[in-house]
């Protein structure tokens, strides 16, 4: 039964991506959609990003260094370890999360709302590709957002990591520094981007799809609204571990 | 015009519609009305391909629509105007970019002549001056008449209507089905309206079709309908006894008038 569910789903899910992926009927509707997404997706959650990542950096920095505290490890090890897990797994991972949480109920909320009040018949009626033009520009827009919100998450959680361990002196600046410059190794950053742009793809997708196949009143909207972000979280989950394997 | 043959639509165990064979005439308005569950919302969703039939088909002119692949069907569409019953006007567009869309998403018309088409289309359903309000910003009646205007910018060649005057107050309601009768006459369009409001019946019923339990229990026109003694139809049009005394005097006034 279960499995038969996911089949469904699954199925669905690959058709409805395949009708996504036209040909535009007027390419300036679609590029005005995909910039107001961008705007959207990704003004609309730098903040959150922002601050979410600052405390990551914090965190993981003060946690380090009372661990490091009393071994024979060198501190400038402190800046090392938060530079790297920051790229590698909290700015990716921790911040598509989030935006699972933000972007993804939004966008199943915003596609099931217009399920429900008839406009996506009405575009249909139009003769507008409803998938195409309402998945095609939020899929293009965050899977070029995200990346850039990821790499803003990255760069301030290692701020984070300085502001909670040098300001209060546990760490000198130089120390820190030279952390963050050693043992530098780049295709952790090719990771970090593979990472935010499959993580980007699956949380709009997956909410996409569940908001525009919404049934029923606002209980479903709302059980649509959860059910995106519960999916894509295990989604990111499930996927980090894959990329991890893959590309380790 | 549009044909449909033998359409039987069920969902799971409920057989929704049973069998429905009619016409739909060019240039004049065409009603679907019948009780609440009676397959009306059915029928006009299989007719623009929302719905697909158990079995059956649709025709428009010699095309059956259930035989196009998405892109033909589309282009089909295209010639569709379509007023639904909550008008599903775009919250976040105004007035004018919502009667704009169509011709935004399918011309290659300059930004002044679109401009000018949605002023002309405003205008055509009396609401000029209203281009840059929000449809959240007016009235039920309003937003039906924005609602006809988008259905009309690309000048369809079919019109349908779902329940157009629910929600409206009976002057409304008439005003609403002249309008939707002066489109469709001057346009020569083939108008689909799924109705359930006397007011329209006895005003536009040019060729109407009463349907019960997903058959055609009924067809004929606004002039036959107080001389029949079809059940189904006295049951649905003549429901409340003032109506019953209403029909009872308006018959034997044209019997005391043909003598």
């Amino acid at each position: 039964m279960l499995i038969n569910t996911f089949l469904y789903h699954f199925g669905q899910y690959v058709l409805l991506l395949k009708s996504a992926v036209a040909k535009p009927e007027r390419f300036s509707m679609y590029y005005k959609e995909t910039i107001r997404q961008m705007d959207a997706i990704g003004v609309g959650s730098v903040f959150i990003v922002i601050l979410i990542s600052m405390f990551i950096g914090m965190v993981t920095a003060v946690q380090f260094a009372d661990q490091l505290g009393d071994s024979f490890v060198p501190t400038y090890y402190i800046g090392y370890i938060v530079r790297d897990i920051t790229i590698i797994e909290m700015a990716p991972t921790i911040t598509c999360l989030v935006l699972a949480g933000k972007v993804g109920s939004n966008l199943a909320a915003e596609i099931g709302g217009m399920r429900q009040k008839e406009h996506i018949d009405a575009m249909e009626i139009m003769g507008v590709n409803t998938a195409a033009y309402l998945i095609m520009p939020k899929l293009v827009a965050a899977v070029f957002v995200i990346p850039l919100l990821v790499a803003i998450s990255a760069f301030v959680s290692i701020i984070g990591g300085y502001v909670a361990t040098v300001l209060p002196g546990s760490l000198s600046h130089t120390e820190y520094v030279l952390g963050l410059r050693s043992y530098f190794v780049p295709r952790y950053v090719f990771m970090m981007f593979v990472k935010a742009s499959v993580f980007a793809f699956l949380l709009t997708s997956v909410s996409c799809y569940l908001g525009y196949y919404v049934k029923g009143g606002s209980i479903e909207l709302g059980e649509a609204s959860t059910n995106a972000v519960v999916v894509s979280n295990v989604l990111i989950l499930l996927f980090d571990f894959i990329i991890a394997l893959l590309l380790t | 015009m549009i044909r449909t043959i033998d359409i039987e639509k069920s969902f799971g165990e409920n057989h929704v519609l049973k069998g429905i064979t009619t016409e739909f005439h060019d240039g004049k308005p065409n009603l679907i009305i019948g009780a609440s569950g009676a397959g009306k919302t059915v029928l006009l969703k299989l007719l623009i391909g929302l719905f697909t039939p158990t079995s059956g088909q649709v025709f428009y002119d010699d095309t059956n629509i259930f035989e196009l692949n998405k892109k033909e069907l589309r282009q089909i569409r295209m010639k569709i105007g379509m007023l639904f019953q909550g008008n599903a006007l775009f919250d976040s567009l105004t007035v004018g970019e919502n009667i704009r869309f169509p011709m935004d998403m399918f011309t290659r018309r300059t930004a002044k002549e679109k401009q000018m088409r949605v002023d002309e289309c405003l205008e055509m359903v009396n609401m000029e001056g209203i281009n840059d309000r929000y449809p959240s910003e007016v009235s039920g009646g309003m937003q039906k008449r924005v609602g006809i205007a988008r259905a009309m910018v690309l000048e369809p060649k079919y019109l349908f209507c779902d329940e157009p005057n629910s929600g409206l107050d009976p002057q409304t309601s008439i005003l609403i089905d002249e309008l939707i009768c002066e489109l469709t006459n001057r346009n020569n369009i083939t108008t689909v309206i799924n109705t359930h409001d006397m007011n329209s019946v006895m005003g536009i019923g040019d060729n109407i079709l009463l349907m019960k339990h997903g058959h055609v229990a009924w067809r004929g026109d606004k002039s036959q309908v107080l001389e029949s003694d079809n059940e189904t139809l006295e049951d649905f049009i003549f429901a409340s006894p003032f109506l019953q005394r209403l029909r009872e005097d308006a018959l034997k006034l044209r019997n005391r008038e043909r003598g």
